[in-house]
């Protein structure tokens, strides 16, 4: 009865589709002014219109519609002149109107593409993922039920509702059918959303942290024989809140279709929640009693038509791709693939980018962010972003290392300080009276000292013993408090023994 | 005093011979003295009207700049949003609600100083004709206390008409501000649909909604259009253009050389010929002012009603889907274990009256799939072509006429059985929603048959409302030289029959 994930790919073909929710930054929330803060004390954050107290009317935040826009174009849309919200309508206790404001069938953008690159066992190969639609909505507010074994609001004894979230802009991207991706569907999914989540990250448009459910995925996925024309029917996994995630769900979802299939059962087309602890997923509303929406057009808006030269000025203000930047910088600063694997996941590719600009040697550029920096973010559990360090400030101490001005311990001594506070970092060096100390005579003279002191030693390495001058070195740099470049201090010292300097 | 036009009242208020605590006062007075009879108000605020009346005085007194209404009393219709005011729409699923906003147009009165004197009886979510939709009971015509007073308004035509303010604020969704005018001898107003913010107007259809002044005179209608008209950024759907000087043109009321367009469908068989009477003798005098009359001709307003049925309820179906007791208002069936849905359920069926629910039914049948496009696709295709009729009739004439119902007000009870009857009342009024331009009605007399008041409408073109302005101030002068006085002294004074 169990199959194995090969058994399944050598009978049955995938076919995808993948809806994914994208939660807008905007500073207020779609149809009102409301702020959009996350994680605020519940119902702070509403007013007559989110709430739909009686007598309320919705406003487009335009903002809303320029990233959706600059989404569509990044995701290579056509923008439709004209566009329409409509209401979906449906009962549900976190939807306070008992309807939402979408997009039916007048999305605002249409056909568009996502090219991805995974590897398979011919080496690196691209799919084409065709985008069907992109269309505003707003979101729904919070249940949160209290008692019953579920969670869910049958079967709880209350519950409680926060509409903070009412109301926050977000948008759909709605993919076409996707055949053809044979037993890299799971892979290919994966890397869809995240590429999906590389380019709204690098449009700024919202802060696609799949953790918070700001960026979320519904996977389709449906089997049918191998040749075969006509699609099998789908199920529509949700709440997948991870790149792992997508991925897993779409393999597991294979294999119980296939299940199914194989004991003469059938799939029945339904909702389906994805578990991150079993990876399974569980049986949701079936589709098969679909609710009717009743969708039609929003009388409260007007139409959406976006004026010609506008969309023209976003799509000429677009940021590179950010798999072709990738590419670019990688060949640029021949980083190798983990490294730059590395750097996206820490999210510091622009902030390199910022450094290396400056002027800076990209490896050591990127060694101080993802290393150092990287850690003190950590340690102090903040963003990189938002720590007291700038490109240019890495930039100038990478510059002083490379004058010999500062040793790479002194220069970790600058980042705190920097980081602390203290200002730029010429005003920590001067502060922290930091200097490397390359007058030859001052280290002469604690080489000497060092010498008499350690006189066996000393004597080992004049005999030809050069790896004990290590000892040598140590102690001449604790003589100097770390203020002498190490590599001046053993030429110094072999020649001084008598020893070759290089 | 309380006879007087809001105008008089104003200049006397300007002129220091009365305060606007002595005007609200004799209103309230009044409205202690004739309540019981026409039931007008539903929430009178004594208080809050006393306190803004004395506000407005000290205003005055230290000199300040007031705006032409300030110090006058209005009668609110229900269904507008007054922060921490009840505010229930004629319906049971509302009461106890108090607003914790305002709505723009209030916002606009109290901008203007005019005295907000309570809120005013309604059709249920102003779904009706005649007011008796009302969960808090009918309002009675104070022409003749067993008839009804129009609706979905008729709170605020009934208030004019007896005399318990000389301003109200009405909404007109199919011809519940006109119609409720018509059959009470007063004037009422249907701006151009955006030409006035719905924002806090809680919506029944809000594709057709609009606000409006009411008043008994076009003079005193223009100055409260002027008070509540212009652009809100809080409503999507609100023109933002310069306000129509409708004041200017009911002063003028210079008709010479406008044409004005009879509409060939809205007249004829199924007026009553009182009403057909009082109309073509209303056209007379026009011409006589200087009007050219023409005749235009509006094929599809034949299917206007049909259409209207679709669209005004399928909008209400989802406007009123927010009413499910989880934030405000009624809540009935909240015993231990009910689910959210079965209180849902409950407060629904409780709160919502007949013909409320007949609508949402009717409404989310129309918006099914399957039955969309025959239903509510159709009837926007129709409203498209009743669109393009107006704009059509609007190259022929300036304005046009029609009267504005087909009836003079009909008894208490007789249509309450018979909704297609009811709804065949607002066949004139009905196209302007429709089209969303301009529309207003003002008496034309009393028709022979029963001595009721008979309307006279006037349609002018998207925010070309000043032109029903003209029109209707110099019908109104007309009318006034040869009655010699205003129509409402003919009707029942309401205190000598206590
Ligand atoms: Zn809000």
């Amino acid at each position: 009865m169990s199959l194995t994930y090969e058994d399944v790919v050598a009978k049955y073909e995938p076919v995808l589709g993948l809806e994914v929710h994208v939660e807008l930054n905007t500073e207020s929330k779609m149809f009102c002014g409301c702020a959009t803060v996350f994680g605020a004390e519940p119902n702070t954050q509403t007013c007559p219109v989110c709430l739909a107290l009686p007598g309320a009317l919705p406003v487009v935040n335009e903002k809303a519609i320029e990233s959706t826009i600059k989404i569509g174009l990044a995701l290579n849309c056509s923008i439709a002149p004209f566009s329409r919200f409509a209401r979906k309508n449906y009962f549900y206790p976190d939807m306070p109107k008992n309807f939402q404001i979408s997009q039916y069938d007048e999305p605002i953008c249409v056909d568009g593409y996502v090219d991805v690159e995974i590897e398979t066992d011919e080496g690196p190969k691209k799919f084409r993922i065709e985008v069907e639609r992109v269309h505003m909505e707003e979101d729904t507010g919070k249940s949160l039920h209290v008692g019953g074994a579920t969670g869910r609001i049958h079967g709880a004894d209350y519950s409680l509702l926060d509409y903070n979230r009412a109301g926050i802009p977000l948008v759909e991207i709605v993919t076409k059918i996707v055949p053809g991706t044979g037993k890299y569907a799971p892979e290919v999914a994966k890397a869809y959303v995240a590429e999906l989540r590389d380019i709204l990250r690098s449009l700024g448009v919202s802060d696609v942290k799949m953790e918070q459910g700001s960026l979320r995925c519904d996977a389709n996925v449906s089997l049918r024989l191998i040749g075969a024309e006509k699609l099998g029917t789908r199920s529509e996994t949700k709440n997948v809140n991870s790149l792992r995630s997508v991925e897993r769900a779409v393999r597991g979802e294979m294999i119980r279709h296939a299940e199914l299939l194989n004991a003469g059962g059938r799939v029945v087309q339904e909702t389906r929640h994805f578990q991150e602890d079993t990876g399974l997923t569980r049986s949701g509303r079936s589709k098969e009693q679909a609710e009717d929406y009743r969708y039609f057009p929003e009388p409260d808006l007007v139409p959406v038509e976006p004026d010609a030269a506008w969309i023209e000025k976003l799509r000429a203000g677009l940021p590179e791709r950010p798999s072709i930047r990738r590419k670019r910088l990688q060949e640029a600063w021949a980083v190798p693939e983990k490294e730059m694997a590395a750097m996206i996941n820490a999210d510091v590719l622009d902030i390199v980018e910022k450094t290396v600009l400056l002027g800076a040697d990209p490896t050591k550029a990127r060694s101080w962010w993802l290393g150092e920096i990287s850690r003190i973010a950590n340690d102090k559990d903040v963003a990189i972003a938002d720590l007291a360090i700038t490109p240019q400030d890495v930039a100038e101490i990478v510059a002083l290392v490379n004058s010999g001005d500062l040793t790479d311990k002194l220069a970790r001594q600058v980042v705190e300080g920097v980081i602390a506070g203290e200002g730029k970092p010429s005003e920590v060096i001067a502060k922290r009276g930091i200097k490397v100390v390359n007058d030859d005579g001052a280290l002469m003279a604690a080489i000497e000292k060092v010498c008499t002191e350690q006189a066996d030693t000393a004597e080992k390495v004049r005999a030809g013993h050069i790896p004990a001058a290590g000892a040598l070195i140590g102690a001449v740099m604790k003589e100097t408090k770390g203020q002498a470049d190490a590599a001046r201090v053993r030429e110094l010292l072999l020649g001084h023994l008598g020893q070759p300097t290089s | 005093m309380i006879r007087n036009t809001a105008a008089q009242m104003a200049a006397k208020l300007a002129s220091g011979e009365t305060t606007s605590v002595a005007l609200t006062q004799a209103h309230l007075d009044r409205i202690n003295s004739v309540e019981d009879k026409v039931h007008a108000f539903l929430f009178v605020d004594e208080k809050g009207a006393l306190e803004q009346a004395a506000s407005v005085d000290a205003k005055r007194a230290k000199g300040e700049k007031l705006s032409p209404l300030a110090g006058v009393p209005l009668a609110l219709k229900d269904v507008l949003a007054q922060k921490d005011k009840p505010t229930t729409c004629g319906s049971k699923i509302l009461e106890g609600w108090l607003p914790p906003y305002d709505s723009t147009v209030v916002a606009s009165l109290k901008k203007n100083d005019i005295v907000i004197l309570g809120k005013t009886n309604m059709d249920e979510f102003a779904m009706g004709s005649s007011t008796e939709n009302s969960a808090y009971g009918p309002t009675h015509n104070p022409w003749d206390l067993s008839r009804i007073p129009g609706g979905s308004g008729g709170g605020s035509s009934a208030a004019l008409a007896s005399f318990e303010a000389p301003l109200a604020i009405g909404t007109d969704t199919g011809g519940s501000i006109r119609q409720p005018a018509a059959v009470t001898g007063t004037v009422g107003v249907k701006p151009t649909y955006g030409g006035v913010s719905r924002y806090g107007l809680v919506a029944f259809s809000s594709s057709l909604d609009q606000a409006g002044p009411c008043a008994r005179t076009v003079l005193d209608t223009a100055l409260l259009h002027e008070a509540i008209a212009g652009y809100d950024p809080k409503d999507a759907t609100s023109i933002n253009a310069p306000v129509p000087q409708v004041v200017q043109a009911a002063k003028d009321g210079n008709v010479k050389g406008m044409k004005i367009g009879v509409v060939k469908e809205l007249n004829g068989d199924g007026y009553q010929p009182g009403v057909r009477a009082r109309f073509d003798e209303a056209l007379e005098l026009l011409a006589k002012a200087g009007a050219e009359i023409v005749e235009v001709s509006a094929p599809n307003f034949e299917y206007a009603l049909a259409a209207y049925y679709l669209i005004a309820p399928s909008e209400a179906s989802s406007n009123l889907a927010r009413f499910d007791a989880m934030r405000y208002g009624l809540r009935v069936g909240d015993v231990d274990g009910a689910s959210a849905e079965a209180v849902m359920n409950l407060t629904r069926e409780v709160g919502f009256g007949k013909e409320v629910k007949r609508r949402i039914i009717l409404g989310t049948y129309a918006l099914s799939s399957g039955y969309y496009d025959a239903y509510y696709g159709s009837a926007q295709k129709v409203r498209t072509l009743i669109t393009q009729d107006f704009t059509k009739a609007f190259t022929q004439a300036d304005v046009l006429v029609s009267p504005t119902c087909p009836t003079t007000a009909f008894k208490i009870g007789e249509k309450a059985n018979d909704p297609l009857a009811m709804y065949l009342n607002d066949i004139a009024t009905i196209p302007v929603n429709m089209a969303g331009i301009g529309g207003m009605s003002l008496p034309a007399g009393l028709a022979d048959e029963d001595g009721l008041p008979v309307g006279f409408q006037i349609m002018s073109p998207v925010m070309k409302d000043e032109r029903m302005y003209s029109v209707g101030a110099a019908l109104e002068a007309a009318l006034l030289s040869k009655w010699g006085a205003p129509l409402l002294n003919r009707a029942p004074t309401l205190e000598a029959s206590k």
